[in-house]
């Protein structure tokens, strides 16, 4: 290569395909929280979990499986539970910034503790373990469809709600801000 | 100790474990892959066969179970955050991450239960 198509490429970078989508973003790389972050965080999380636990134990006590049955009220649970995922991490994320501990107590903790997959897929297994083969394979499809459409209903449906109310808001900050 | 309190006290450690798990992963890994989420939800699945197995050969009582089980098992492993990531991964486009990751998280958990509740089984049976 001779000096000349070196500086040709100099001045000349590799023009951009328009045609081709821009990098994917990556996640905001979070920076390193510090020891005394990071223990709250984790009592937060720990609290949550405990909590989260609870009212799952709690549902299973309410509304116990019977002779033959199903295990719906674990069903019922992870569905809820994905639910009200999507409209938390979308409402924390858009509308309450600031608030470092509300993700790790509600998402991770309470939410994390409440849905569970060991005794779904302990669940399943049973039933094929029993022979119940249909029964399984019912209970396995109907959580993964329910789960992946409750948290993709809850996170679209809270960004429908609370873009156009943060976009009025936003606007009246504005106004006021006006001479 | 009651019912009530031995789910909290293996409701928090799971949670607390969970948590530690996918921050440790992310210092050493930081992608857009939730290997966290995925390894404590196999492993939660794994022992909680393995519980299972032993529960069904009477080698463990309900009180081990609410404990290590309904809490700690429960609590270690999530649907939700699952859910979330999946979506995550959807949204920005990494569709084969998101269909790999549900896949690898509720196939390998019903293998993970299937193979701790035969070794359960093999070893208190």
């Amino acid at each position: 290569m001779t000096a000349d198509e070196r500086g040709h490429r100099h001045a000349e970078p590799e023009p951009i395909d328009p045609d081709l989508s821009p990098a994917p973003e990556r996640e905001p790389v979070r920076p390193r929280a510090r020891p005394r972050a990071e223990a709250a965080a984790l009592a937060a999380v720990a609290a949550g979990g405990a909590l989260g636990a609870l009212a799952r134990y709690g549902a299973a006590l309410r509304w116990p499986t019977g002779p033959g049955g199903l295990p719906w009220t674990t069903v019922g649970v992870n569905v809820l539970g994905c639910l009200l995922i999507g409209v938390l991490l979308v409402a924390l994320t858009e509308a309450v910034p600031g608030r470092p501990l509300l993700r790790p107590f509600l998402g991770t903790g309470v939410l994390g503790g409440f849905t569970t997959l060991s005794t779904h897929a302990v669940d399943v297994e049973t039933l094929w373990r029993e022979g119940r083969v249909a029964d399984g394979c019912a209970l396995l499809g109907a959580t993964l469809v329910l789960a992946l459409l409750a948290v993709t209903l809850g996170a679209w449906g809270t960004r429908r709600v609370l873009r156009p109310l943060l976009a009025r808001r936003g606007a009246r900050a504005g106004e006021g801000r006006r001479p | 100790m009651s019912g009530w309190a031995l789910v909290a006290a293996g409701g928090a450690g799971g949670a607390a474990l969970r948590y530690a798990v996918d921050r440790g992963l992310r210092l050493w890994h930081d992608g857009a892959f939730p290997w966290g989420t995925l390894l404590v939800n196999l492993l939660g699945s794994l022992v909680l066969g393995a519980l299972t197995g032993a529960l069904w050969a009477g080698a463990a009582g309900e009180r081990l179970g609410l404990l290590l089980g309904t809490g700690f098992c429960g609590a270690l492993t999530t649907w939700s955050t699952l859910s979330y990531e999946t979506l995550r991964l959807a949204e920005t486009g990494r569709w084969p991450a998101a269909a790999g990751n549900v896949l690898a998280s509720v196939g390998g958990g019903v293998a993970a239960a299937w193979a701790g509740h035969a070794l359960g089984l093999a070893w208190w049976g």
